[in-house]
């Protein structure tokens, strides 16, 4: 399914903090959102999956506004992995893989055979399959992140959009996550702030800077020492990775560019 | 606890049939606990006999000859039921007011409903038939309107700024709360009658006292309307959980969610404050215990929840009549006395972990 975002604008208390953005993430597509902090990723992401209404602008999924859905409908569609990671209540990995059938059943209905199957083929997908009974509150990160993504697989979404789902992981399960993320691919908008890590996962990339798209296109076409000077405010020099191929930008953490030229 | 590794050695689908066992296992409980109750005062009546009594007023027949066959229906079943009901209420009311702020250690009264029931309750004791006559109130008519009128003044303001957020709706509930306490304690003060001062404390206390046939039928209503909204809302209430943008995700109207519970939540809160004070820890103690025995999917809590809390204050009010020759104690006092260590045990083991 194509997700398109046309001139999409939002203000939080007042405040416009997405000003006409445009964003597009084709069929099967892998497409990463990067920019510094504020620049309104995040709140890019939640208009997406319903928590934030724009003021403006409209979310089309091949070509149908999302707001001409119901909630449930849209659930059915597009499935989120927020920042927020977690709960302190007693809950099971299972129960919270389960959450996911929540838009596609009717007050008071339980778990039917094919809920059941697709749950487990979740959490087998994730390889969380054998963790099922254990306290979601006792995982390791890297773990509730697995978990988290296979609640979102249980939606049977159209449409993945996760947050920064490599905070705070190390790097090795960084990589699980988003090897996940390629191997049971779909169309999917990631917020990542690692941009080697969106190099070389993202099919297409959209810059955020204040609450504006400032480029789009391959990581090869995106990425260049200009933006990183411009965008992010640091020195930086784009070479080729030597085991990949991918670009891999070497920064320079000495010293933040000392002119920051606006793109 | 070894009920909880139990658990977490399970698979779901076993897990759903033990709740289901536990949901059994808890009306056989409640069963004979209502036998005891109504048998047990300062005049026994055999179990055999309570029967009897109950079963000859069901089939109209002749009641038996002397005051047991009085004693049974009019004072012990009545009683009992109440206790039940609140029991299951404060149950269903702390499970729901634990999802909704988001804190399994959230109490039912945190929101500032029970103050304004009490500050209610307290001005038509105090301020006597003159206020009790105003209006026709009665003592659970003037708890309900304060429970009314600090529902309305939380509302306001926890909904300014938009959306009820947990921690609006804490502060909201607890400034709120904490000012209509401020009112019931000077009233209180201004009592030199010390029958009225007992009898405000008591029912401070919380008190299963004033059960009677007429009283029974509005906070039973009540539970079992609150509890099938609840119900059909348990898997938002899961979702709920574990925050409000995964809610929305999983296609949640959170804010209108939240809305109806809060309106749910306090209505109940209201009713069952009115009828019997504010008794305190069954709501924190309950849900938590339950939690730990079938997990925290509201589809299961939250019957467990309801079934524990009415077994619980049934089994609580028999030690609340029976506990001293003299004297009869405010069920509160009971509740206190098994819920605080409780609470403390349950916290040191949520802190270790």
């Amino acid at each position: 399914m194509r997700l398109e975002i046309e001139d999409l604008r939002v203000a939080l208390s007042g405040r416009e903090v997405v000003s006409g953005v445009h964003l597009l993430a084709g069929d099967g597509e892998i497409v990463g959102l990067v920019g510094p902090n504020g620049s309104g990723k995040s709140t890019v992401l939640r208009t997406v999956y319903r928590h934030l209404r724009p003021t403006a602008g409209k979310v089309l999924l091949d070509g149908d506004d999302i707001r001409d859905l119901t909630a449930r409908q849209a659930a059915r569609h597009v499935a989120a992995l927020p920042q927020e990671r977690g709960t302190d209540f007693e809950l099971s990995v299972r129960e919270v893989v389960a959450m996911g059938r929540t838009p596609y059943k009717r007050a008071f209905a339980g778990e039917d055979p094919e809920d059941r199957e697709i749950i487990t083929t979740a959490l087998e997908q994730v390889g969380m399959a054998a963790d099922a009974g254990r306290g979601f509150s006792t995982l390791s990160g890297g773990e509730r992140q697995r978990v988290l993504l296979a609640r979102a697989f249980t939606q049977r979404p159209d449409v993945l959009v996760l947050d920064e789902p490599t905070n705070h992981l190390d790097v090795r399960h960084q990589v699980e996550l988003l090897a996940l993320l390629r191997e049971h691919r779909r169309t999917t908008v990631v917020a990542l702030h690692d941009l080697n890590a969106a190099a070389s996962v993202c099919d297409r990339l959209h810059v955020l800077h204040d609450g504006a798209v400032v480029a789009s296109g391959t990581p090869r076409e995106v990425l260049t020492s200009e933006l990183m000077a411009g965008v992010f405010g640091v020195r930086a020099a784009v070479v080729d990775h030597p085991l990949t191929g991918d670009p891999l930008i070497a920064f320079d953490h000495r010293a933040p560019a000392d002119v920051p030229v606006v793109a | 606890m070894a009920v909880l590794s139990l658990r977490r050695k399970q698979d779901r689908d076993t897990s759903a049939a033990r709740a289901g066992l536990v949901a059994a296992v808890l009306v056989v409980a409640l069963v004979v606990l209502l036998t005891v109750a109504v048998s047990l005062g300062s005049s026994s009546i055999p179990v055999g006999q309570v029967w009897a009594a109950v079963g000859r007023k069901l089939t109209g027949a002749a009641p038996a000859a002397g005051t047991s066959d009085v004693i049974v229906w009019q004072l012990r079943v009545p009683r009992a039921l109440l206790a039940a009901i609140v029991g299951a209420g404060l149950g269903l009311v702390g499970t729901a007011v634990q999802a909704l702020v988001r804190n399994p250690l959230a109490d039912p009264y945190l929101l500032g409903i029970s103050s304004g029931a009490s500050l209610g309750a307290v001005a038509a004791i105090v301020l006597g038939a003159g206020a009790g006559g105003l209006l026709g109130l009665g003592l659970s008519g003037a708890a309900f309107v304060g429970a009314l009128v600090s529902f309305s003044l939380v509302w306001t303001m926890a909904r300014r700024g938009g959306g009820f957020s947990p921690l609006r709706l804490v502060l909201a509930g607890v400034g709120i709360g904490q000012f209509l306490s401020g009112i019931t304690s000077y009233l209180v003060l201004q009592t030199a009658d010390e029958q009225q001062t007992r009898g405000v404390l008591f029912w401070l206390m919380g008190n299963l006292g004033g059960a009677k046939w007429s009283l029974l039928a509005v906070p039973a209503a009540t539970v079992v309307l609150v509890g099938l909204l609840l119900q059909s809302r348990a898997r938002g209430l899961n979702a709920l959980l574990m925050g409000d943008e995964t809610a929305a995700g999983l296609g949640v109207d959170v804010a209108r969610l939240r809305r109806e519970l809060f309106v749910a939540t306090s209505v109940l809160t209201g009713v069952l404050v009115a009828v019997s004070g504010a008794i305190g820890f069954v709501g924190l103690m309950v849900p938590h215990v339950c939690r730990l025995v079938v997990g925290g999917d509201h589809r299961r809590l939250l019957p467990v929840a309801a079934l524990t809390g009415a077994v619980l204050l049934v089994a609580v009010d028999v030690v609340a009549r029976t506990a001293l020759d003299t004297q009869e104690l405010p069920v509160g006092v009971v509740t206190a006395f098994i819920g605080a260590p409780t609470l403390l045990y349950l916290l040191d083991r949520r802190l270790e972990a």
